[in-house]
């Protein structure tokens, strides 16, 4: 299945239906389906190479030849035809291999072509046991071949990327790789180059396959020319065990197939969810999974003796936890994060409200403003997102009439989203605007307009947007996580939503941060959108958990609490996920956590979080529980266990433990119970939270010496999930500074930039770009640094955040002075 | 030229030399001689007449495409969609099959035919710009072409506002980078937009969305220059040369064992066995043994074939393709396994490798052919080879892959026992290769 429609449209289409006769079966089927595709829905499995459904066709393999007696209209083809490039016209008769001997023979001879340059490698090809050519030659070529000549030859395998290999000799040039870089993702970087029997795919010797898309050509590939280096030679696909699972490096929820042996992942590939990824995964998912086989992985709990964390025992952990707990009452701050399964959220919010009797809980981890802005989100995430159920989903961003995007950059930010919007650009010609400081590359690619945009001034152009860029009720604002940085911003887009009954999109990075969402991790919130303030929320809640009454006092924010347990007005702290570096300032963290009297970490790998704890509790890695996500859609997106350990401890399961010490009993130990006691919640009919109403700021100016930064994550940068994979890492985009010409001339800027703030200096290669608003300079907020480990964060050398002012300055070089 | 051109009636006289008329004159090319002939009087007249006049007038004379497909070239102009878009007109001078001469000497001799023929044209059809685009490798016919283009500019006959009359024409000489696969319109279409020549898929046809997605007419360069003589002949007076569905007169080159190669124009319909009397036939002591009527992808004919009227139904009646009526002829020295190898090995180098069956197929064809040709063939080849062919013929993308087979298939039906001779001894031993070149050098005369 691969395509995606309402079901409305589906009504509208049966009167396009076309009737044709395949091998004597009719069969009906929408106006402008290929044969082959008709063919399939009668269980007619034609061969084919370069036919892919998301494709557009080539007819360059030749396999799928049959033979067309009748074209509908009495008179029929001469020659055998193609039918992945051959639309059904009403009365067309089809004889395929199965009825007619002429294309039988074409298609045996096709096959027998294919095999005269093909390699017999098949023993130690990864390919083997999984590959089309394999399969099709053993179901519909011949046992022996005729060719005794000369195969050519190539020197293997050869780099198309870090990641992506190419070993010639095998290719069938079918164009299903070079296809899916131009059409699907929009990078072409290759091309088939050559001609007659030496064309080969080919990069430009100065751009390699260094799209964040690259592993899909690997898996559609139809023989074994493409390999990923991460992978090659490293597992034969019969001695794999599959399970259908869901990816968690965005909010898009991918379906994924993970492939293990003998209780290791071995490698990811994209599963095929029409609704939502199609049958594409970004490389991020495919090939960053070994995140938890450092030595960085937590196997022991461990408990503070001094100066140092001692391995301990569980009951003996769990002991120390609850009595610090015990000690710090309802004065504890829980910190979640935003990588959560839905279900472990779940349990945090329950923890702290029903154990702890507090709602000092937020998994957001923002680089908000010097003045924060965490209220406004929050607000917003209560009246828009929370409880909404199922909103703007892939397939009304694909069908919509305009899409405007603020805080959000499609293709470092958004996944999967980005390759939908694409899809739609090629489509449908989806018109999209980005409120941005300078047209975004994934924006680029999608044929987005830009709306120029100096970072802060955004609920401004929200409220007044420019001339040309019209929204209706089938229109779609998507706002990033980013937007909630500026103050005003997400009231203005839920006013311009209002106001031109455009639905609006909150698309978060994280693949837990609606889920957390849901499950109330937020200061304001209980599960499923039920306000905190409202009384009968709260009895709501209350009644399902089986306690007295919830704490009304409403929370703190995640900044607030770090700072309360600096100023000691909360005596501990709850962590799950959060690392220093993602908020403006790390040190608040870094001091937040050092001076809290009691520490609680739920870890799977040691972090600054873990130096920091006073009791490590080890949690599980995704692989090793079963749990849910909810994506940007608020889609449910379950997985299964996929490598079962003995004691595998989900948060949840920590959480149930913690509580029963207190001597509460938190109800829920399992991801089915979790997820029964959410059903048992379910949605909340009472009124919602109120929108938003915060003023609108106004951006900083700047002299020339100065700048306002903007700044997101890329896809690929020095996340911990990405530590030690080297070969993807080495497929990432350069960090580069951007800024305008007029901006570099005014601050004597040329080869290289230095950004600077009172905390300290950094310094990228500078990049011109043409449509840069003067007087912004863009960063990325994390980068691979080529200075060693650990990465580079603009909040560790600058504590500045988007929006805010920097100092410029070109670097000076002194001819001939040594680096 | 002035006398052809007049509306003379049908000489019985076999040679009727239009486009070639003037070849011979004192440097034919340059714009003053060609006007001298009464050149570019024809484009006066055609651009005071309405456009669809122009239109109805090709359809009416039964031109039909002298680039090999034989399509009524009128009938195209006429498909072109009326939805806005710019209209194009690229004339394919890729002319590079094996045999095929007419194109370039025609180029060389009187580019203002073209050019002519080109502003006549595309003022029929509405189009604005017309791209020539030539084969890569003839930098004398780019020059020539270049320089032709840039006089009839200077003389008004080009860009804006044509001889004051009102209509605007850029005409753009554009020179391919060498590759047989861009003479197929598509490929062409591709390799002039800046990528790699390589056939697109149809539909959509070149005449609703050819280059840059608009409507385009591809013409031979023969088809284009001939529109001149017919707004000056009239429909009546092309239509009195030739045969039924073959009107009009034609450029047929003839090359290989002929005492006096070279091209002579004469009605479509005129058989080898006239041209040969005219031209003073096969080389000096020699017999015909087997000819091609229209470049190498035509199918072989035979002494057999020599009073075939050469017209596409008649030819085409007779097993083979007017084409491009190059006329290869080979004497009863030649090695028909030697001269199809030969041809097998120009596909394979030119097969541009987009579809299997072309990429492979040329690729073993030729190891077949090449240890037939060497004596070294196995029992049982000619069978695989004709297997192979029926595997390639009729499979691949574009007609590069038929042309491929087709020279083996029809060697094969004629000459069967030449290939099997293949299985023992070598073509080298049954047909001496220094007996049949033409311009033998003198023995002891290093090559």
């Amino acid at each position: 299945m691969t395509v995606t429609q309402n079901s409305s449209t589906e009504v509208e289409k049966k009167e396009d239906l076309v009737t044709i006769t395949i091998d004597g079966v009719e069969v009906s089927v929408p106006k402008g389906t290929l044969v082959i595709r008709a063919a399939e829905l009668i269980g007619i499995d034609i061969p084919r190479f370069c036919d892919h459904p998301l494709l557009d066709p080539v007819g360059a393999c030749r396999q799928c030849m049959v033979e067309i007696p009748d074209m509908g209209n009495g008179r029929g083809f001469p020659k055998p035809q193609a039918s992945c490039t051959i639309t059904v016209m009403p009365g067309m008769k089809v004889e395929t291999q199965q009825t007619s001997a002429r294309a039988e023979k074409a298609q045996k001879g096709v096959m027998e072509l294919l095999l005269i340059n093909h390699p017999l490698d098949c023993p130690i090809c990864d390919k083997g046991g999984e590959c089309p050519l394999q399969n099709q030659s053993l179901s519909h070529g011949a046992g022996e071949s005729r060719y005794d000549g000369v195969k050519r030859i190539y020197p293997k395998p050869i780099n198309l990327s870090a990641q992506v290999l190419l070993d010639r000799e095998r290719c069938v040039l079918c164009a299903r790789c070079t296809r899916f870089s131009e059409q699907i993702a929009g990078d072409p970087f290759i091309k088939l180059v050559e001609r007659g029997a030496l064309q080969q795919v080919g990069i430009y010797e100065r751009q390699p396959l260094e799209s964040y898309w690259s592993g899909n050509v690997i898996q559609i590939c139809p023989v074994g020319a493409l390999t990923s280096a991460d992978y090659r030679f490293r597992a034969r696909p019969f001695d794999l065990v599959s399970v259908p699972s869901v990816a968690e490096h965005d909010s898009s929820g991918s379906a994924i197939r993970v492939d293990y042996r003998r209780g290791t992942v071995m490698r990811r590939l994209a599963g095929d969810d029409p609704e939502v990824n199609e049958e594409w995964i970004s490389d991020k998912d495919r090939f960053a999974f070994r995140y938890g086989r450092g030595e960085d992985r937590l196997t022991t709990p461990l408990v503070r003796d001094g100066d140092v964390l001692r391995p301990a025992s569980w009951p003996e952990a769990i002991d120390a936890a609850v009595e610090g707990l015990r000690k710090a009452g309802n004065s504890v701050g829980v910190l979640t994060g935003g990588r959560l399964p839905v279900e472990d959220a779940y349990g945090y919010s329950k923890f702290a409200r029903a154990v702890l009797g507090t709602n000092d809980i937020d998994f957001r981890a923002r680089p908000y403003g010097s003045n924060g802005n965490g209220a406004e989100e929050a607000d917003f995430l209560a009246a828009a997102v929370a409880g909404t159920g199922r909103g703007v989903t892939f397939s009304d961003l694909e069908n919509a009439s305009a899409v405007l995007m603020a805080g959000f950059e499609p293709e470092d930010e958004g996944g999967i989203v980005f390759l939908r919007l694409r899809k739609a650009f090629r489509k449908t010609g989806l018109k999209s605007f980005q409120l941005a400081a300078y047209l975004s590359d994934g924006a680029a690619k999608m044929g987005a307009t830009l709306v120029p945009t100096v970072p802060g001034d955004e609920a401004n152009v929200l409220a007044e947007l420019p001339a040309g860029i019209e929204l209706d009720e089938k229109s779609v604002i998507i706002v990033g996580e980013r937007l909630a940085l500026v103050p005003g911003a997400l009231t203005a887009a839920l006013e311009l939503s209002g106001r031109t009954g455009a639905r609006l999109a909150w698309i978060p990075r994280r693949a837990g941060e609606r889920g957390a969402v849901e499950a109330g991790c937020l200061p304001n919130l209980l599960p499923y959108g039920r306000p905190l303030a409202d009384p009968s929320a709260r009895v709501d809640v209350a009644a399902v958990w089986g306690t007295g009454s919830l704490p009304s006092e409403p929370g703190r924010d995640a900044e607030e609490i770090l700072i309360a347990a600096s100023g000691g007005q909360l005596e501990a702290l709850v962590v799950g996920g959060v690392q220093p570096s993602d908020f403006r300032d790390p040190s608040i963290v870094r001091v937040g956590l050092e001076n809290a009297g009691f520490v609680v970490s739920l870890e799977a790998r040691a972090s600054e979080v873990t130096e920091r704890a006073d009791v490590v509790l080890p949690v599980a890695l995704l692989e090793e529980r079963s749990g849910s996500f909810i994506n940007w859609e608020g889609r449910e997106r379950p997985f299964p266990v996929v490598i079962k350990k003995p004691n595998a401890m989900s948060d949840l399961r920590v959480l149930a433990a913690l509580a029963d010490g207190l001597g509460t009993d938190l109800g829920v130990r399992t991801t089915e119970q979790a997820r029964a006691e959410l059903a048992e919640l379910g949605a909340w009919e009472g009124e919602r939270a109120a929108a938003p109403q915060a003023a609108a700021g106004n951006p900083e100016s700047v002299d020339g010496s100065n700048a306002v930064l903007s700044t997101w994550r890329l896809h690929l940068d020095d996340a911990r999930v990405l530590e030690g994979e080297a070969t993807l890492i080495r497929t990432a985009r350069r960090a580069v500074a951007r800024l305008s010409a007029r901006t570099a001339a005014g601050a004597a800027i040329t080869d290289q930039v230095v950004v600077s703030t009172d905390r300290g200096a950094v310094t990228f290669e500078a990049e011109i770009v043409d449509d840069m608003v003067d007087g912004v300079i863009w960063l990325p907020t994390r980068a691979i640094s080529d200075r060693g480990p650990g990465g580079l964060a603009v909040s560790e050398h600058l504590a500045v955040s988007s929006g805010e002012l920097v100092r410029i300055e070109g670097v000076v070089r002194i001819e001939g002075a040594q680096a | 030229m002035t006398e052809t051109i007049s509306a003379e009636p049908y000489s019985p006289d076999p040679i009727t030399p239009v486009l070639t008329a003037n070849w011979g004159d004192d440097r034919a090319w340059k714009i003053t001689n060609y006007e001298r002939r009464g050149g570019y009087k024809a484009l006066r007249t055609a651009l005071q007449q309405p456009q669809g006049d122009l239109v109805q007038l090709v359809k009416d004379s039964q031109l039909r495409g002298r680039g090999g497909a034989g399509f009524p070239t009128g009938n195209k102009w006429g498909f072109l969609p009326d939805n806005g878009a710019p209209r194009y007109l690229v004339v394919n001078a890729d002319e590079s099959e094996p045999g095929a001469c007419k194109d370039m000497p025609l180029m060389m001799a009187s580019p203002h035919t073209l050019v002519e023929g080109i502003a006549i044209s595309s003022y029929a059809f509405n189009a604005h710009y017309a791209f020539i685009y030539v084969r890569g490798e003839v930098l004398h016919v780019i020059r020539r072409l270049q320089q032709a283009v840039r006089e009839a500019y200077s003389a008004g006959y080009l860009g804006r506002n044509m001889l004051g009359m009102g209509y605007d024409l850029e005409v753009i000489v554009h020179a391919g980078a060498g590759a047989y696969i861009c003479g197929e319109e598509t490929a062409l279409l591709d390799s002039l937009e800046g990528r790699r020549g390589q056939p697109r898929l149809k539909p959509p046809f070149p005449a609703v969305a050819g280059l840059y997605g608009s409507p385009t007419v591809i013409n031979n360069v023969e088809s284009i220059s001939t529109i001149p003589s017919i707004v000056a002949g009239g429909a009546d007076w092309f239509t009195s040369m030739g045969v039924d569905n073959g009107k009009g007169m034609g450029i047929f080159s003839l090359s290989g064992h002929v005492r006096n190669p070279g091209q002579i124009e004469v009605p479509l319909g005129t058989t080898l066995r006239q041209l040969l009397d005219i031209t003073g036939g096969i080389r000096e002591g020699h017999q015909l043994k087997f000819w091609t009527p229209g470049g190498s992808s035509s199918p072989i004919f035979t002494a057999e074939h020599l009073d075939t009227p050469l017209d596409y139904d008649s030819v085409a009646k007779a097993g083979s393709m007017l084409g491009t009526r190059s006329l290869q002829i080979f004497d009863e020295t030649t090695s028909v396994v030697r001269a199809v190898t030969r041809w097998l090995e120009f596909y394979k180098h030119e097969s541009c490798g987009k579809c299997t069956p072309c990429r492979e197929g040329t690729w073993w064809l030729v190891q077949i052919l090449k240890r037939i040709e060497a004596g070294q063939g196995q029992e049982g080849d000619v069978e695989k080879l004709l297997d192979i062919c029926d595997n390639v013929g009729g499979k691949s993308f574009c007609a590069l892959g038929d042309a491929a087979v087709t020279p083996i298939n029809s060697a094969i039906k004629h000459f069967r026992d030449e290939f099997e001779a293949g299985y023992h001894t070598p073509a080298w031993e049954l047909f001496p290769y220094e007996k049949n070149v033409i311009y033998a050098q003198p023995a002891g005369v290093a090559q």
